[in-house]
């Protein structure tokens, strides 16, 4: 479950004042708006990697405002997909893993588990820079959900892809949202996006958040 | 429909860019051309058996062994306070940034001789009845001034300048974002810092080290002034190259130019080598 009450945050001359929403636990939500809107800072502040002026952040109705973005027990896929060019696409989903101290055999366990929700078996072993489009998100995607985040974020994941392979990752999406139920926070312009993959609605207009049925 | 372009346009367009070739050629070239005539000029004047002699000299081995041992030691340290330095300058807006940021370029644009000044004026500034070369000579045992230790400090002091530079602008290259990532996926900023940022720093680590050593051997004004040039003890190959020009020993002064040349273009191929191999 993920709750912004009364969150404003500023940021040189761009402000946002008092948002307030709750996304239920499993719920899959899609936050829209136009571009400059604040839809990227609303994530970056339950990441914990902007600071809020004001208000309160909870995480399964724990007051997680001031707590460091690595116990905030999220899984974060930015726009750009910050993939770690140092790593190959195994070492990606052993990350967070590995941080966590988890055991080799539960390190394989997961690893084995995300590769097939995520169809990048195939995969392991290659280094990210000669993926595709498809391929890297869904890297992406399975490096943010390898340690069972309580909450998955989703900056605009599908905005550099084509047609096709938006399609085809809609589906993806789609299984994990079934493989997994974690609480999803997806962002997006894309009206086709939300409405293929939200259980949920929400568009920021002017700073103020809307329910769109 | 286009109509087909003709063969002579073809041959014209084909020929279209050759001025532009000439001219960003031409003007590359005068320097290149410049770095061989005189490469060219030393090694003419210069004989095998006067380059053989000079370095034969016990004196001139000694500078060689210490230039190459402090050469290293001060782009080693310049690379030790450069990485975080750069981190620091390039990732964080913190209060007196931009005096930290210009107080970092003083080497690179202060006279090497002021600079050698301000290190001597430094250690022997008396504060009441404390002065620092005393302090670290008689309480420590570890003379500095116009001792090899001097050496080192006078090349680092100009060789982090430059190495700081380049680390920024290598971590300024570097997506932030990914340390943000790692930081959601429980990395701590050190964690982050140390699994993400560094191992994608590591060629303009290398161009850090390179850079600081090629300085290194380079500098001459801070040694004199604050290590002197002593045979044995703090002779340097940048400094016996002017002492033997004083003396009026051109053809050595010429050989240990000469060698000078050689020590870089070595540590330039291996270096380059080496990130060959690493980027493999």
């Amino acid at each position: 479950m993920i709750e912004l009450k009364q969150v404003s945050i500023r940021s040189g001359s761009f402000a946002l004042n008092n948002v307030s929403f709750r996304i239920e636990a499993g719920q899959y939500a899609v936050l829209m708006g136009k571009t400059g809107m604040g839809k990227t800072t609303i994530l970056e502040a339950i990441c914990g990697l902007r600071k809020v002026a004001s208000g309160l952040i909870c995480i399964q109705a724990t007051d997680v405002t001031r707590w460091s973005p690595r116990d905030r027990q999220i899984g974060y896929v930015p726009q750009d997909l910050a993939l770690f060019p140092t790593l190959n696409v195994r070492e990606h989903f052993e990350f967070a893993l590995r941080l966590r101290h988890a055991s080799k055999v539960e390190i394989n366990r997961r690893t084995d588990e995300l590769s097939e929700v995520l169809g990048v078996g195939h995969l392991l072993n290659r280094r990210i820079q000669g993926l595709s489009g498809g391929e890297a998100q869904r890297v992406a995607l399975g490096r943010a959900l390898a340690a069972r985040p309580t909450v998955l974020l989703l900056d605009e994941p599908l905005s550099a892809l084509d047609q096709a392979t938006r399609n085809e990752m809609h589906e993806w999406l789609l299984k994990v949202k079934q493989a997994t139920g974690v609480t999803t926070l997806h962002v997006t312009h894309n009206i086709e996006e939300a409405e293929a993959l939200a259980d949920r609605r929400l568009v920021l207009d002017g700073g103020r958040l809307l329910e769109q049925s | 429909m286009e109509p087909p372009v003709r063969t002579t346009e073809l041959k014209q367009r084909r020929h279209a860019d050759f001025p532009f070739f000439l001219i960003m050629g031409g003007l590359s070239a005068t320097f290149v051309l410049l770095i061989v005539l005189l490469l060219t000029a030393d090694l003419l004047f210069t004989s095998v058996s006067d380059f053989k002699a000079a370095l034969l000299r016990p004196e001139i081995q000694a500078a060689f062994r210490l230039t190459l041992l402090s050469c290293t030691v001060a782009a080693l340290m310049s690379l030790w306070v450069a990485t975080p330095l750069g981190y620091l300058l390039s990732r964080y807006r913190f209060p007196g940034r931009w005096l930290v940021d210009t107080l970092v370029d003083i080497p690179i644009v202060l006279p090497p001789l002021v600079l050698g000044l301000s290190l001597l004026i430094l250690f022997h500034l008396k504060i009441g009845s404390w002065e620092l070369e005393t302090f670290l000579r008689d309480s420590l045992g570890f003379p500095v001034t116009y001792c090899w230790p001097a050496v080192v400090l006078a090349q680092f002091s100009v060789a982090c300048a430059f190495a700081v530079r380049t680390m920024r602008v290598t971590f300024d290259q570097i997506n932030p974002r990914c340390e943000d990532v790692a930081r959601t996926l429980g990395c701590s900023r050190a964690q982050a810092f140390l699994q993400i940022a560094l191992p994608q720093a590591w060629r303009g680590m290398l161009t850090a080290t390179t850079l600081a050593w090629a300085r290194s051997l380079g500098e001459f004004g801070p040694i004199m002034v604050f290590a002197g040039s002593t045979q044995m003890r703090t002779e340097v190959l940048s400094t016996s190259v002017f002492l033997e020009l004083t003396v009026g020993q051109l053809d050595s002064a010429v050989a240990v130019s000469l060698l000078m040349v050689v020590m870089a273009v070595i540590v330039l191929l291996v270096l380059r080598a080496f990130g060959a191999r690493l980027q493999a």
